[in-house]
């Protein structure tokens, strides 16, 4: 009896997408993989994984020393900031976060937010994903004024959740942007926003998937094994679960008390100026290895040793 | 699930009926829902209507697929009329070829034509498990006979994964047959091993329900029974709503679809070629 061959073969493949547009001068492609993780031919892998630099709306209060000191006096100038984002370390893209206009966070206003997001698309060329607080009723108030803002950039919109959903992908429809769809570590709401969204006529290749971040140490083996997941679905040509996955790593990771914990409060733990970047930065490469499409970083540091990671296994 | 709709076959009056009048609506019609409802092929049978049935196929082949792009199942026991359907068939949308046994009385080597016209269009196969002597009573029968029939395609070229094994159901009320389905899922179990990718198995399912009571409920439930054991495709009514629930649902508790609320309509909008 002849041996059959032996292959893996996939029905299914991640969404490539491109994001950024309009003025952008700058785009950026995501997703596209074929196989799963590093596990097959080069030109089955898909798009070379994209890293965005949050940049906030408003100066940070809460910031660790070894961060904030990272960004020095650009921390209050979102321009400023996002130009050094992109000019300075590199930046794929901009993500602004709106975390001032939370309640609990100076509670601003969509005239700031949107001033912010023109200052933004005027200061740099790249994509940008225009990312809201997390107060739905906050962000279903000011982030489709930041949408209209932003038409026609293919910006990315961020983000719609099981309950909180409607008005921001009308918004990201009318507007021509991308919408993330956020699921609490769980594929199966996972699958379930993608489809409610869906069902409101947003094309499915508009979507990028966010699963709340964990960090190293906080529960991000539970983010790694979900992402393994939806990458296996999207292989076996579940449509639903084909979508590129975001990563925000960096928020996540300077909330570990090993990453912002200063020298005076754990003597043992070594040199903080180094320790936070690096948590940030394993954090990163270990959700790389998952099947994540993009990840949101945060100190300098962090940033080049994710991309000089990438730049080894892509070039 | 690779659901076969089995709804285009001249054993239907409405389509004996067409096929007759030559009336290609009542078939557009069955083409549209089928592909609808989530069909993943066409099966194509012409049945009894018509004297000529190489012509017939190809009016039916033309007809189906100028109205719908989901690929056909050619389905003849003669291999002249599946060569008549092939000859007009746009194969590039693949095609499945249905069905050969390992043997027959008056065509010993029936299984290698099918094959060959298998090969030919780059469409996939499935092969019944009997042989000159008729349909096996038991499960080891049953899976020598899957045995023999794999050996033979990969002999000729013909993968695993093209391949389509169909233990046959008998309609589970006549005389003696009511040990069989237990014996076909025994016999699935076997044959799923037999090669890494295994070969699909299909199964006509509307046969198990021939002439009882409570049809659709019969089909169903054998069909989760056999999802349970590894079935992968089934020629059925794919109109049968309850039925594609089922389907949903089993497939979904076999890991096969990731779970959400929306799982049954998530599963109907993953279009029939795709699963």
């Amino acid at each position: 009896m002849p041996l059959p061959p032996l292959q893996e073969a996939y029905s299914g493949q991640v969404h490539a997408i491109t994001l950024g547009g309009g003025t952008r001068k700058t785009t950026v492609t995501i997703g596209g993989a074929k196989t799963v993780v590093y596990g097959g031919p080069r030109e089955a892998c898909g798009a070379k994984p994209a890293i965005a630099i949050d940049v906030l709306d408003a100066a940070p209060e809460e910031w660790p020393p070894v961060l904030a000191q990272a960004y020095g006096n650009v921390l209050g100038d979102p321009a400023a900031w996002a130009k050094k984002a992109v000019e300075e370390l590199g930046a794929d893209l901009v993500c602004v976060r709106f975390d001032g206009i939370h309640p609990d966070k100076g509670n601003r206003g969509a005239d700031h937010a949107v001033a912010v997001t023109e200052k933004v698309l005027k200061a740099v060329g790249v994509p940008l994903i225009l990312w809201g607080c997390g107060n739905d009723e906050k962000d279903n108030a000011v982030m489709p004024k930041v949408s209209q803002a932003a038409k026609g950039e293919k910006a990315v919109l961020a983000s719609v959740t099981q309950d909180n959903y409607r008005s921001l992908t009308a918004t990201a429809l009318a507007d021509g942007h991308f919408l993330v769809a956020q699921a609490p570590l769980d594929i199966n709401i996972a699958k379930q926003v993608n489809i409610f969204v869906s069902d409101m006529g947003f094309p499915l290749d508009r979507l990028i998937m966010f699963q709340t971040t964990g960090a190293l140490g906080y529960g991000m083996e539970y983010v790694y094994s979900v992402q393994e997941r939806e990458r296996l679905a999207a292989l076996a040509g579940d449509k639903l679960m084909a979508l590129p996955v975001v990563c925000d790593v960096g928020s996540e990771a300077w909330r570990a008390k090993e990453a912002k914990a200063s020298a005076d409060e754990a003597p043992a733990w070594g040199d903080a100026a180094r320790r936070g970047p690096i948590w940030e930065a394993t954090t990163a490469i270990a959700l790389l290895q998952s099947g994540v499409d993009l990840v949101r970083l945060r100190h300098p540091s962090a940033v080049a040793t994710v991309k000089a990671y990438v730049e080894s296994l892509w070039s | 699930m690779i659901a076969i709709g089995e709804r285009i076959n001249g054993m239907f009056t409405d389509v004996k009926q067409a096929i007759v009048d030559k009336n290609p609506r009542p078939i557009v019609e069955l083409a549209h829902r089928q592909t609808e409802a989530g069909a993943s092929y066409l099966d194509i049978n012409v049945g009894t209507a018509a004297a000529d049935q190489e012509s017939v196929i190809k009016w039916l082949v033309e007809t189906v697929q100028a109205a719908v792009e989901t690929p056909l199942c050619l389905d003849s026991q003669k291999p002249a009329v599946i060569r008549a359907g092939l000859a007009v068939c746009d194969t590039s949308r693949g095609v499945l070829l249905n069905s050969s046994p390992l043997s027959k009385k008056s065509d010993p080597e029936v299984l290698s034509k099918y094959v060959a016209m298998a090969l030919e269009s780059k469409g996939s196969l499935i092969t019944l498990t009997m042989n000159a002597e008729g349909v096996p009573q038991n499960v080891d029968r049953r899976v020598e006979m899957a045995a023999e029939i794999l050996t033979k395609c990969l002999e000729l070229g013909l993968t695993p994964d093209r391949l389509f094994v169909d233990p046959i159901i008998l309609p589970v009320n006549v005389p003696g047959a009511q040990q069989q389905p237990t014996s076909i899922l025994a016999a699935i179990d076997q044959i799923k091993l037999m090669s890494d990718p295994s070969p699909h198995i299909t199964m006509g399912l509307s046969n198990l329900s021939q002439g009882t009571a409570q049809r659709s409920l019969i089909n169903r439930t054998f069909l989760a029974m056999a999802i349970g054991h590894g079935c992968d495709s089934a020629i059925v009514d794919v109109l049968d709503t309850a039925l594609v629930d089922v389907v949903a649902t089993a497939e979904m508790l076999m890991n096969k679809q990731i779970y959400s609320d929306s799982f049954l309509k998530a599963y109907r909008s993953i279009s029939g070629a795709q699963r």
